[in-house]
C-alpha cells in the first residue's frame, strides 16, 4: 500500500539516460555500426528478459481471484454508515449531500416519523449519473455517506446502481464490529470505533 | 515402385503432418508462456492445468468460426494464399531428416521422406515460396494494410533470400553435396561445421528469421503498426492456416540450422537424436526469446542490413572459403 501513496517519484530510482546525440557524418554512422555490432548490444536485451524468466518474480494477479489492494481514499461506489453506538443509520436527512451533488444524482426524501423525529424515507444514487467527485462525502456532517472501494458495477439491472439498502452497512456486519470506516479526509480519529461505547438502547 | 516403399512413404508424410500441426498448437502455447514470463506475466492460467489446454480452445475457436470473403476481394487467390503458406511449410519438411535412421520391428525407417540429392535447395526454395501466401493474400485482400504488407513482404523476399543463398553456399562448397544427409555425415568426420564456417551459420541465421518472419523482421504482418498485415482480413481456419504455417516453418528452419552447421543427429546413436532435438528446441526458444527481447526494425532497416551488411560479408565468406580451399 505504502508504495501507491508515495507520490515522490523521484527518489524511487529513476534517472536520466544518457543518450547520445545521432551520427550525421557517414563514418560517424559507420562506427555506431560497428560500435553496435561488436559490443554485442543485442545479448543485453536477451539477458535482461531471460534474467526476469530465471527469477520468476510474475507482477500480475489473476485478477478475478485476486485483488490488488486500493488506497484509502480511492472513490468507488457509496457507501452508506451506521453509528457505533447504536447501530442506527447515520444519515440525519440534512439534504447537504443532494444540495451539493454537482451531476443531480442523489435524491432524498425525508418525513417526521410516529416518534417526532426526522426520518429518511427515500434516498436513491443514480450511480449512472454519478461522476465520483466526492463533494457527498466530504459535505456529509454525519460521516454518513462516504465511498467504498467496491469498483465492479456490472449489473444486468439499472435499479441495483441506485439501492439504498445496498449501500447501506447490513445490521449483522454492524453487529459483529465489522464496519469499515473510511480513511480518507474528514474521517473520524483511528481506532475511535474500539472505544465507543454502545447506548443502552441499542437494539 | 514398390508398393512397400509407397506406403512407408505415406505413413511418413502423415507423421509428419500430424506431429507438426499439433507441434505448431503447442507452440503458440510455449510461444505465450516464454513470453508471459519474460515479461513478467503467468500467460493463459484458465484452461485447462496451466492453461495446457488454451491450444484445444484456440484451435475450436478457429474451426468454428465463420469464413468470411469480403466484398471486393479477388476471390480464388484470396482463398488460396494461406494454403500456399501452410502447404509449403510442410513440403519444406520432405527432405529434412528429422532423426537418425532406427528399426522398428525389424523394419529399418529412414525418418526423411524423401533423400533427394538437393536436399537445402529445395527445402529454402519450398520455404521461400511461402512467401507468396502473405504476398498474394495481402494484394488480394482490398486492404490498404494488407497491400503495405504485400509490399513488404516483397522487399523482404528479395532481401533476405540473397543472404541465405549465398551463406549456405560456402557450407555446400566444403561438403560437396546438397543432400542434408551428406551435411550430416561431412560433420561426422569433420566435426561441427560452425567451427569452420561461423560467419555463414551467424548469416543463415540472422536470414532464418527474416525467412520465418519472426521479430527483429516481424515486418511483414506486424501488428503494431499495419494491424497483422495480410492476416487483416482473414478469419477463421483461413488465418489459422497462415499461423500453422508460421509455426511449422520455425520448426523446420529449427531442424535445418542444427543439421546444417550444428551436427545433425551425429552417428545415428540415441544420444544424437537427442542431441538433434535438444537443438531443435533450442532454436526454437530462440525464436521466442528474440520476440520478448528485441524491437522490430523498419523495412528498410531490414533491406539495408540485407543488402549493405549481410550479403557483402557473405560474398566475402564465400570467397575466403574458395581461396582456403583451393590452396
Amino acid at each position: 500500500m505504502e508504495q501507491f501513496n508515495n507520490r515522490n517519484v523521484a527518489d524511487n530510482g529513476y534517472f536520466l539516460v544518457d543518450i547520445e546525440d545521432y551520427p550525421t557524418t557517414g563514418w560517424g554512422k559507420f562506427k555506431r555500426v560497428m560500435d553496435r555490432t561488436f559490443k554485442l548490444e543485442l545479448f543485453v536485451g536477451l539477458w535482461v528478459v531471460l534474467r526476469e524468466m530465471i527469477r520468476f518474480d510474475i507482477h500480475t494477479i489473476s485478477y478475478p481471484e485476486e485483488k490488488m489492494p486500493i488506497g484509502p481514499r480511492y472513490r468507488a461506489v457509496h457507501e452508506m454508515k451506521r453509528l457505533w453506538e447504536s447501530d442506527a443509520e447515520r444519515c440525519i436527512g440534512c439534504g447537504l449531500c443532494e444540495k451539493i451533488c454537482i451531476s443531480d444524482c442523489i435524491r432524498m426524501d425525508t418525513r417526521i416519523d410516529e416518534e417526532s423525529r426526522k426520518e429518511v424515507s427515500e434516498y436513491t444514487i443514480n450511480l449512472g449519473r454519478c461522476i465520483f467527485c466526492g463533494y457527498c462525502a466530504e459535505v456529509c456532517p454525519e460521516l454518513a455517506i462516504t465511498h467504498g472501494g467496491e469498483y465492479e458495477n456490472a449489473s444486468d439491472q439499472r435499479e441495483h446502481f441506485v439501492d439504498y439498502e445496498a449501500m447501506l452497512t447490513p445490521i449483522d456486519v454492524m453487529k459483529n464490529n465489522a464496519q469499515k470506516e473510511f480513511e480518507g479526509f474528514g474521517a473520524i480519529t483511528p481506532h475511535e470505533d474500539e472505544r465507543v461505547k454502545k447506548t443502552p438502547l441499542a437494539y | 515402385m514398390d508398393s512397400a516403399y509407397l506406403i512407408e512413404t505415406i505413413i511418413k508424410v502423415v507423421v509428419i503432418l500430424l506431429v507438426f500441426s499439433a507441434l505448431a498448437g503447442i507452440g503458440t502455447y510455449f510461444e505465450r508462456k516464454v513470453l508471459a514470463f519474460m515479461q513478467r506475466r503467468l500467460g493463459p492460467m484458465n484452461v485447462g492445468p496451466f492453461g495446457l489446454l488454451q491450444v484445444g480452445a484456440d484451435g475450436i475457436k478457429l474451426f468454428t468460426k465463420e469464413d468470411i470473403i469480403p466484398t471486393n476481394v479477388v476471390g480464388p487467390i484470396f482463398k488460396i494464399a494461406p494454403v500456399i503458406t501452410a502447404a509449403t511449410a510442410f513440403m519444406a519438411a520432405a527432405a529434412i531428416p528429422f532423426l537418425p535412421a532406427f528399426t522398428l520391428f525389424g523394419y529399418e525407417v529412414h525418418p526423411i521422406v524423401a533423400d533427394i540429392n538437393i536436399g537445402i535447395l529445395y527445402v529454402l526454395g519450398v520455404m521461400a515460396v511461402g512467401l507468396f501466401g502473405p504476398l498474394l493474400g495481402g494484394m488480394a485482400s482490398a486492404n490498404k494494410f494488407s497491400l503495405l504488407s504485400a509490399a513488404r513482404a516483397a522487399a523482404v523476399f528479395i532481401s533476405y533470400e540473397v543472404v541465405t543463398g549465398l551463406a549456405i553456399l560456402a557450407p555446400i562448397m566444403m561438403v560437396g553435396s546438397l543432400s542434408l544427409i551428406d551435411f550430416n555425415n561431412y560433420q561426422i568426420e569433420n566435426g561441427w561445421i560452425l567451427w569452420s564456417q561461423p560467419v555463414a551459420f551467424v548469416l543463415f541465421w540472422i536470414a532464418a528469421f527474416a525467412e520465418t518472419g519472426r521479430t527483429p523482421f516481424h515486418l511483414i504482418a506486424n501488428d503494431h503498426e499495419i494491424i497483422d498485415g495480410f492476416g487483416t482480413e482473414y478469419s477463421g481456419m483461413r488465418w489459422g492456416l497462415f499461423f500453422i504455417g508460421e509455426y511449422a516453418n520455425m520448426f523446420f528452419i529449427s531442424f535445418v540450422i542444427p543439421i546444417l552447421f550444428l551436427g545433425g543427429f551425429g552417428d545415428g546413436s540415441v544420444l544424437g537424436a537427442f542431441a538433434l532435438l535438444g537443438k531443435m528446441a533450442f532454436f526454437f526458444f530462440f525464436f521466442l526469446w528474440t520476440r520478448a527481447a528485441w524491437p522490430d526494425v523498419r523495412p528498410d532497416q531490414l533491406m539495408w542490413l540485407c543488402w549493405k551488411v549481410l550479403m557483402p560479408v557473405a560474398v566475402i565468406n564465400v570467397v575466403i572459403t574458395g581461396l582456403v580451399m583451393m590452396f
